[in-house]
This record gives C-alpha cells, sequence and structure tokens, in this order.
C-alpha cells in the first residue's frame, strides 16, 4: 500500500558561507514522506540530517546559512517559492518540529499552559478560553497526569520527560500534517526514551500526522520508522523500507553501521565478536573529496570511487542506493 | 551546528532563583508572608535598604499628614532656629520648616530619581533590544552611539544637557536619564544576544512567531532580573546626580525644597554657625543613596547568581 506523498522534497542543496569556505550541508537531498509514514533520515553527527530539517522550516540560520536550489512540497505546494508570512503560517500549525533539548526548549518565564495555548492562538482564531482548554487538552493526550494543574506550572516544575511530552503537545496542538522531530529522545534517559516514542506513535496513528525522524539511533529507526534515508556527508546515500535496510543494507557506509550495533546474540555467546567500527572521520563539509565522500573510509574503494560522485540508482525494488559497487557487494 | 552553541543551558528565570532562594534559607513554606520574612531574614543587609526607602516613600505619600508646617513659607522672625520645638530639624535663613522641607524633599528626589530611572531604562530597552536582535550594521552604529554617551562622566552630561534644558521637574528627568540609556542597553543587548541563540527561541520560531512577537514576548521577559538589579543601582545615582544638578542651581528651581539645593544655599555661608542647615538634607541624601545600594547588592544576588562575588 502506497499513500499519496505530503511531503516531497526535491534537489534540496543547503550551503554555508563560513570563513573557511563553502560547506555544503545539504547537498542534492531528496525525498517523499508519504501521508501517514514515519520516515527515518539517519546518519552521524554533522552528516547534515539536523540541516536538512531546519532548511524544510526555512529557519537555517542565515547568514551564514542559505537554501540555494531545491523545492520543498508540502502538499504541492512548495514551502522554499512562498513569502516568509505565509512561511510563518505553515511553520507550527501545517508543519511542526520538536528538538533534542527539552530541558532549554521552554520558555523559563511563562507556564506551560501559556505557551500551548499562544500556538493555538498564533494560528487558530479562538479565544483565551478556548486555547486554554486545548492546551489542558494536549496536556492530557501526552499523558500527562492532573494536566488542568500541570498546565499552569512553569518548565523548571517539570522533569526532562514532562518537558518533552510539552514541547509535543506544543508542537501537536495545530494538528499539524507534517512532525519533524530533530533527535527527540537523545537527550533523555533510556526508559524515557522508550516511553517518548511510544507517546509518539501512539499519536501519530491517532491524529494520522506524518513525522520526519531524526536521528543517530538505528534502534529508535527499526522501532519506529517505515522508511529509512541515510545520510552521509550531506548527501543521501541510501533508501529503503526499514525491513529491507536493515536485512541487506547495500552501502558500506549502511554496512558499517549495522555492524557498529551490538547485539546480544553476540554478546551472549561463546564467541565475543568484537564490534566493528567505521575506520576514519566524517570529511569535513568544507573540504570535501571529489569522488565518493566515503571512499577514504571504504574497504572496496578504487579508482573508481575517487573519481565521481556515485549517482542514487534503484538497485532492487524501492532500495535506493549511491554507490559504484552496489551491485557486486550485496 | 548551531546545536552546540545554543546548548549554553540558560534558563535562569526570577521563579526560579527564586524558588532555589528559598530552599536554600530552608523553606518549604507556601504563604507568601513566610516566604517575605524568610528572604528578610537571608538578606538582613538587603532588609535593611528595603526599610529605608520605604520609610522615604511612605513619608512622600503622605507628606501632607506628618508635617504641621508650610515648607515654602517663609517666617522672618523664626530664621536659623535651633533643632529642637517647633522645628525639628531646625529652620533655614528665611526661617522655612527644614523638617517639613526635607519631607517634601522626598517627593522631589523619589520622582525625580523614579522617572529618570524609568525614563532611562524603558529607552535603554527599547535600544538594546532592538540592537541585540536585530544586530548587523544597526547594532554596530548604534553602539558606538552608546559608546560616545558612555564616555562622558554621568554628572557631566547630565550637567550639560540639563543646561541646554533649562532647569525644570522634567528637564531634569530627562537630563538624567539620557546618560543611564547606555548601562541598560548594554546590559539588554548582552543578554538578548545570549538568548537569541537559545533553544526555546528556536522552538518560538518553529511555531510559526514573528520576529516581533519573540522579541517582546519571549526575549524581553527574560531579561527582567538582570534589569531590576541594574535599575536599583541606578536609582542611587539618580538620586545623587539630581542633588548634584541642584547643588549646582541647574536642577529643580526655587521654592521647591530639593535637598541639593538646601545644601548648596547653606553649605558656604552657614555651615559653621548653622550646621542643621546642612547635617539634615546631606543626610537625607546619603541615607536614602544608602539604602537603594544595600536593596540593589541584596536584589543581585537573588536575582543575578552568576554575578555573585
Amino acid at each position: 500500500m502506497i499513500a499519496d506523498p505530503i511531503l516531497e522534497v526535491a534537489g534540496l542543496r543547503t550551503v554555508f558561507f563560513t570563513a573557511a569556505g563553502l560547506v555544503r550541508a545539504v547537498e542534492d537531498v531528496s525525498f517523499t514522506l508519504r501521508r501517514g509514514e514515519v520516515l527515518a533520515v539517519v546518519g552521524e553527527s554533522g552528516c547534515g540530517k539536523s540541516i536538512t530539517a531546519l532548511s524544510l522550516m526555512r529557519l537555517v540560520p542565515s547568514p551564514p546559512g542559505r537554501i540555494v536550489a531545491g523545492s520543498v512540497k508540502l502538499e504541492g505546494r512548495d514551502l522554499l517559492a512562498i513569502s516568509e508570512a505565509e512561511m510563518r503560517a505553515v511553520r507550527g500549525n501545517l508543519m511542526s518540529m520538536i528538538f533534542q533539548e527539552p530541558m532549554t526548549s521552554l520558555n523559563p518565564v511563562l507556564t506551560v499552559g501559556e505557551q500551548i495555548a499562544e500556538t493555538v492562538r498564533l494560528h487558530r482564531d479562538v479565544s483565551k478560553a478556548d486555547a486554554w482548554a486545548r492546551a489542558v487538552e494536549m496536556l492530557r493526550r501526552v499523558r500527562i497526569p492532573e494536566p488542568a494543574q500541570r498546565a499552569k506550572e512553569y518548565p523548571h516544575q517539570l522533569s526532562g520527560g514532562m518537558r518533552q511530552r510539552a514541547m509535543i503537545a506544543i508542537a501537536l496542538a495545530c494538528d499539524p500534517k507534517v512532525l519533524i522531530a530533530d533527535e527527540p529522545t537523545t537527550a533523555l534517559d533510556v526508559t524515557i526514551q522508550a516511553q517518548i516514542l511510544d507517546l509518539m506513535l501512539q499519536l501519530q496513528q491517532e491524529s494520522g500526522t506524518s513525522v520526519l525522524l531524526i536521528t543517530h539511533d538505528l534502534g529508535v529507526v527499526a522501532e519506529t520508522a517505515q522508511r529509512v534515508v541515510v545520510m552521509y556527508a550531506g548527501r543521501k546515500i541510501e533508501e529503503a523500507s526499514v525491513e529491507d535496510l536493515f536485512a541487506r543494507p547495500m552501502h558500506p557506509y549502511t554496512h558499517g553501521l549495522m555492524r557498529s550495533i551490538p547485539h546480544l546474540a553476540a554478546m551472549s555467546g561463546a564467541v565475543a565478536e568484537r564490534l566493528q567500527e567505521i575506520p576514519g572521520m566524517v570529511p569535513a563539509l568544507s573540504n570535501l573529496p571529489g569522488g565518493c565522500a566515503f571512499a577514504a573510509r571504504c574497504g572496496h574503494a578504487d579508482a573508481a570511487c575517487a573519481a565521481g560522485v556515485p549517482p542514487l540508482e534503484e538497485r532492487r525494488p524501492d532500495h535506493y542506493v549511491a554507490c559504484w559497487h552496489a551491485g557486486t557487494l550485496v | 551546528m548551531p546545536r552546540s552553541i545554543r546548548a549554553s543551558g540558560w534558563g535562569h528565570s526570577m521563579a526560579e532563583t527564586y524558588g532555589r532562594e528559598l530552599r536554600r534559607a530552608g523553606a518549604d513554606a507556601n504563604s507568601p508572608v513566610r516566604r517575605l520574612v524568610l528572604l528578610l531574614r537571608r538578606y538582613p543587609l538587603g532588609a535593611a535598604g528595603a526599610f529605608i526607602l520605604t520609610v522615604f516613600v511612605l513619608a512622600a505619600i503622605f507628606a501632607d499628614a506628618i508635617t504641621w508646617l508650610d515648607p515654602l513659607r517663609t517666617n522672618a522672625p523664626e530664621k536659623l532656629m535651633v533643632p529642637g520645638g517647633k522645628h525639628w530639624f531646625g529652620s533655614d535663613v528665611m526661617g522655612r520648616d527644614i523638617y517639613s522641607r526635607i519631607v517634601f524633599g522626598a517627593r522631589i528626589s523619589l520622582a525625580v530619581s523614579l522617572g529618570a530611572t524609568t525614563l532611562g531604562s524603558v529607552l535603554g530597552v527599547a535600544v538594546g533590544l532592538a540592537s541585540g536582535y536585530l544586530g548587523g550594521t544597526f547594532d554596530l552604529c548604534v553602539q558606538r552611539v552608546m559608546d560616545v554617551l558612555q564616555a562622558l562622566p554621568l554628572l557631566v552630561l547630565a550637567l550639560v544637557t540639563s543646561a541646554a534644558l533649562g532647569p525644570s521637574l522634567t528637564n531634569t528627568v530627562i537630563a538624567i536619564a539620557i546618560p543611564m540609556i547606555p548601562a541598560s542597553a548594554r546590559v539588554i543587548r548582552s543578554n538578548t544576544l545570549a538568548l537569541r541563540e537559545a533553544a526555546f527561541i528556536e522552538a518560538a520560531q518553529v511555531q510559526g512567531m514573528s520576529e516581533w512577537r519573540i522579541a517582546i514576548r519571549h526575549i524581553l521577559p527574560n531579561t527582567v532580573a538582570p534589569l531590576i538589579v541594574l535599575a536599583t543601582a541606578q536609582l542611587g545615582s539618580a538620586i545623587l546626580t539630581e542633588a548634584s544638578l541642584s547643588f549646582l542651581g541647574l536642577g529643580i528651581p526655587e521654592p521647591a525644597p530639593s535637598w541639593g539645593r538646601m545644601l548648596s544655599e547653606s553649605a558656604a555661608e552657614y555651615m559653621r554657625t548653622a550646621p542643621w542647615l546642612v547635617i539634615f538634607p546631606g543626610a537625607a541624601i546619603s541615607l536614602m543613596v544608602f539604602g537603594t545600594n544595600l536593596l540593589g547588592d541584596a536584589l543581585r544576588d537573588i536575582l543575578d547568581p552568576r554575578q555573585r562575588g
């Protein structure tokens, strides 16, 4: 079953003009988020996944950043072509975002309820009382106990998990079509992580919101997403369904990521296998090598890899990969 | 990328610091009265400052009720009376009651200092917020103007402005307010710069808020604590500057009872023969400035823990 697309990103290119030169943070990235789907974007720190998210929201700090090419179509409307005022009506309303730091993402001088109500009143023509009622209702939906009481409290009176729930409440207060979750659980305890992920999935199924989940945690991806985009050095290098990607990763980088996850079987078994790390480091985005950006760290690299950037090709049904050797490595 | 800059852990709200202070004082009290008592006990000097200022404020408000002689009415037969009896603080060369003039002088002193500090803070906040939030060339130009203002001592700038505008209550307020702008503008600007990178500001942008709304509703309230600390400190210098301007004949014109003018009228001639003409206004000025300084120090400790020495 393939639902219709809600968010189509095509040829997105975001660069930063810095003292060290031109930094190509997002280079020709395309993907499609379908209605009601959870799409994960994975990659290590600095691979451009957060900048991709900010680019979708048109909130790349400028200067020095700028979106130089591409289109971001939300239900067919190109968000990169509309005015800033129109974009403000999209943010928090049609498309919302939650961040990594629940501890600092809420304004310390406003109550949680006020902050939710403010977003509601920003996008909906409702009375203060109705907005407040909506705030309490949202806190109840994100499973915060005694929501009417909690709404009157300040962020410092809530725990980290509670604050992230409150952030989710703000993000979903206007029933957005798309929710971008940028490392939503990274800063939380493992037990709280699981709770927040469960909550997000439940809310996502209740409301039918499509979720773009940005993470570096493949465990989170396996539990939540239907499809995965793998990014490396600002480019999309692989895209597949979760099952396909975990069963048969085609890019050597994805393969390396999989092997660097500890497995219970391997750890408890008689043969203690050493975890495989990927050698080397992500190249500086301001100074990328000419060919495939992963070539320097790749065991399969040869002259072809240094010569040119491999194109993204559909090597199996619905499984796209950008590697010169994808065909031979599987 | 911007993520690392943002993780600076901003979030000292007033409620937060207030609560922490209370806990440190061993409080589990919920009643506001009990909270106040605990705060007063933890900061005895601040409490003393607050007490002094309260006395002056009450005196200024109820000046008519606590005096029995017109501060402006001259009375030649009773000139240069020694303190005691009918004239608690004595009388001046024109027979005016010093006690009444001190009490009514508190009105002038408070009106000018509060007015100047408020005006200076409001303008400073506007300048600082715009400067910090807009940044770029605007920020650069505004900060150079602030540099120029700050290069001149408070009194000198107030003196020049006051001389240019002419002596009157309003002009004195303006003359003292203008040199106060740079300090609050600087404080607000630096706070705004730090807050602009805060995660909750990015969150506000993500929710579709306009720059205006973010600046006014989300950044400004977070700068209130340092602003209160600064304003209290400025209150003291405003009192002193008003007294100095009046002493030099540029502040509040006669016959209004200004402490500074009372000093200047009597300092040279009557210092030896009638020292109460000098002692009481001088003491009033010192006491009020002392009170604001004590209160200001306590407020700084309570609201701005980062500056604690």
